[in-house]
């Protein structure tokens, strides 16, 4: 049977929904209603495609990686996120939606982030559309992606902290939520991820779905082959946006697909983000997916050195995937995620985020599945120089 | 028939303290409850602490981290439910989010809301579209389901969940979180009208109410008013949160 989710609820299944209060209902009615009608009409989606060809620098390329093959013993391509301008592929979403919000008439756009680089993209699209920006980020966060917060200062984004809770990404996004509560008659709620209630999981999914699509064609033209297939689509996961995107599109093909989660300090401690592998059942940010949440059902703290990553959910469509078997999903921890760092910038010349990374890491995991000469892509969501801090103070070096 | 549609046969003004459960203390929960009924509170809704709180402001969200680290849970609250109905009928109503009901389990826990004593619930993040089976399950315990209506609800969209709960609804005053200030204009007051010509149940008006005169200006339209930021602001060092809470109900049903 063909794959056809969500449904027109917004449920994947037992996952998804619209958990949210009244006062934001009619704004994702709105949303969805506008959306669906958009999807399909010519001009947006001419407009939308020059502007990730002429803005974002689209395609990004495939990238065959050479000499981390032969470390490997099989094929491994990277599917080149990091050279969307503003350094990830969250800017194929925020396009997307900031001309959803623009023919809503809004003239304020809130947002969350984690790393920065959805922030980033949120207030350079805000800039190019003349709108004004407010980002939510966690306190933790903003200390350690410092350069990204002071990249949205220069794009004309007021950033502000939130100390509540982990300091994270989950807080950032609760403060968000209240925002656009309290403003929700001119401001539009630009999420990062394919998270939150109905419309978004399904509507962050289609524009990043852009990601899968190019890397499919481009893998055959590579091969020069009109039906030829990769063995293996493995991406990171955090709320899980460029893993969805690069999946959909390969989501009735023969392909394996993988989401890598953090695994911190291992997932059998405290201190980890791996939702899928130890989450339960639960609802947060308006939609039902697996959640770390305690024996009463508070959501967990988690924990991932990259700060994209440090999320105590994930988007209901992976939930979906993992419970019929469709993806797979393994954790790493910051540790081996920091070696693929150091490996891939040393083998390549690359320097991916510390999110990346995590996809990364799996290709050097003992029984990943993986036989010699198959092919592998990886989605290298985004570009390193953000995490150059961090790296530095796990190392115990001083910049 | 429960303890809420019978105290709404009455049209009288209505005073309904919020009470986050086991702030400040675990010790204090059913004192407050019974000294605010003593003061005049006509219904008392509890809150069920939740870590991320995401339509409630920083006042609320503060209470709701200390009860939890009190050792507040589902099944502490339903127990001193249980113990307030040795003393008292007054209705009460657990306000709280879905996730750790759907960890206690749906059914579970309104089995035993039922039997604790519970009246009704209130689950801000819980809009109809969702609402099915536990407006149902609620129905079966004798539970009123209280959904929420807020001012950007169209008429017939009241009338719709109104139709839905029941017993009552609850009309969040503001665009925004609870703690926020109150509108001052008379927005306010045009969209209770509106709630009051399409809503089939008696409804309750809360967010943003602090003083004796919103109690009575929104009273003379709404059918009750809910105080639940601003009594957590009256605590202090001076007097126990049993004697503020009896103070302060006093002085917002006008009879100091």
């Amino acid at each position: 049977m063909k794959y056809n989710q969500p449904d027109s609820y917004g449920h994947f299944n037992q996952f998804g929904g619209k958990y949210v209060p009244e006062t934001l209902i009619p704004a994702i009615s709105e949303l969805e209603k506008l959306y669906v009608a958009e999807k399909s009409n010519p001009e947006f989606i001419s407009t939308l495609k020059k502007l990730l060809k002429h803005y974002s620098g689209r395609p990004t390329p495939l990238y065959f990686a050479e000499r981390i093959s032969n470390d490997l013993g099989f094929n491994v391509f990277l599917k080149r996120e990091d050279l969307n301008h503003t350094g990830a592929h969250k800017i194929n979403n925020a396009l997307g939606q900031i001309l959803l919000a623009k023919k809503m008439g809004k003239t304020r756009i809130i947002a969350e982030t984690g790393a920065g680089m959805h922030g980033v993209a949120t207030a350079t699209v805000s800039a190019q559309f003349g709108l004004k920006c407010v980002i939510y980020m966690g306190e933790e966060d903003i200390r350690r992606q410092k350069l990204n917060v002071f990249r949205m200062n220069l794009l004309g984004a007021e950033v502000r902290s939130v100390s509540s809770g982990s300091k994270t990404l989950k807080d950032a996004t609760n403060e968000a939520i209240r925002d656009w509560v309290t403003n929700v008659e001119n401001t539009y709620y630009l999420i990062g991820s394919v998270v939150g209630p109905h419309p978004y999981p399904m509507m962050v999914r289609d524009f990043q779905s852009i990601i899968g699509t190019e890397t499919k064609q481009q893998f055959r033209e590579i091969k020069k082959s009109t039906s030829i297939l990769p063995d293996f689509v493995i991406a990171c996961v955090g709320g899980g946006s460029n893993a969805i995107g690069m999946f959909y599109p390969f989501i009735n093909d023969k392909v394996k697909l993988i989401g890598v989660e953090a695994g911190g300090h291992g997932v059998n401690t405290d201190k980890h983000a791996a939702t899928m592998t130890k989450g339960e059942l639960g609802i947060l940010h308006g939609s039902a997916s697996f959640l770390l949440q305690t024996k009463d059902g508070q959501i967990k703290l988690p924990h991932s050195i990259s700060a994209g990553l440090d999320y105590p959910g994930v988007g209901p469509e992976h939930s979906l995937l993992k419970s019929i078997n469709r993806a797979n999903y393994f954790s790493v921890t910051d540790d081996e995620a920091v070696l693929a760092f150091q490996w891939l910038s040393k083998k390549e010349g690359i320097l991916p985020a510390l999110e990346s990374s995590h996809a990364l890491a799996y290709l050097k995991q003992k029984n990943n599945g993986i036989k010699p000469n198959q092919n592998v892509i990886i989605c290298l969501s985004g570009r390193g120089d953000k995490d150059v801090h961090t790296i530095a103070d796990y190392l115990g070096t001083e910049i | 028939m429960n303890r809420i549609s019978d105290i709404f046969k009455t049209k009288s003004e209505k005073v309904i303290p919020f009470l986050t459960a086991g702030y400040p203390t675990l010790n204090d929960t059913v004192d407050m409850v019974l000294s605010a009924e003593k003061a005049g509170a006509d219904m008392i809704e509890i809150g069920m602490p939740f870590s991320d709180p995401l339509a409630d402001g920083p006042i609320i969200q503060k209470a709701s981290q200390i009860a939890i680290e009190n050792g507040v849970n589902i099944k502490w609250i339903l127990e001193t439910v249980y113990k307030i109905r040795t003393y008292s009928e007054i209705p009460i109503v657990l306000m709280g989010y879905i996730n750790p009901i759907i960890k206690y389990g749906l059914k579970k826990f309104l089995t035993e809301c039922n039997s604790s004593g519970v009246d009704g619930l209130i689950i801000p993040d819980l809009p109809p579209e969702e609402a099915t089976e536990f407006i149902e399950k609620c129905k079966i315990n004798k539970i009123s389901p209280i959904l929420l209506v807020a001012p950007n609800t169209e008429n017939k969209r009241i009338k719709y969940i109104s139709h839905l709960a029941g017993d009552l609804i609850y009309c969040v005053s503001i665009l925004g979180i609870t703690g926020s200030k109150s509108s001052k204009n008379n927005n306010l007051e045009k969209y209770l009208q509106r709630v009051k010509i399409y809503s089939e149940c008696p409804f309750v008006v809360g967010f943003g109410i602090s003083t004796r005169n919103d109690v009575r200006s929104i009273n003379k339209i709404s059918d009750g008013a809910v105080i639940g930021s601003a009594i957590i602001n009256k605590f202090n060092k001076n007097e126990s949160p049993q004697e503020t809470v009896f103070n302060y109900i006093k002085e917002l049903r006008g009879n100091e």
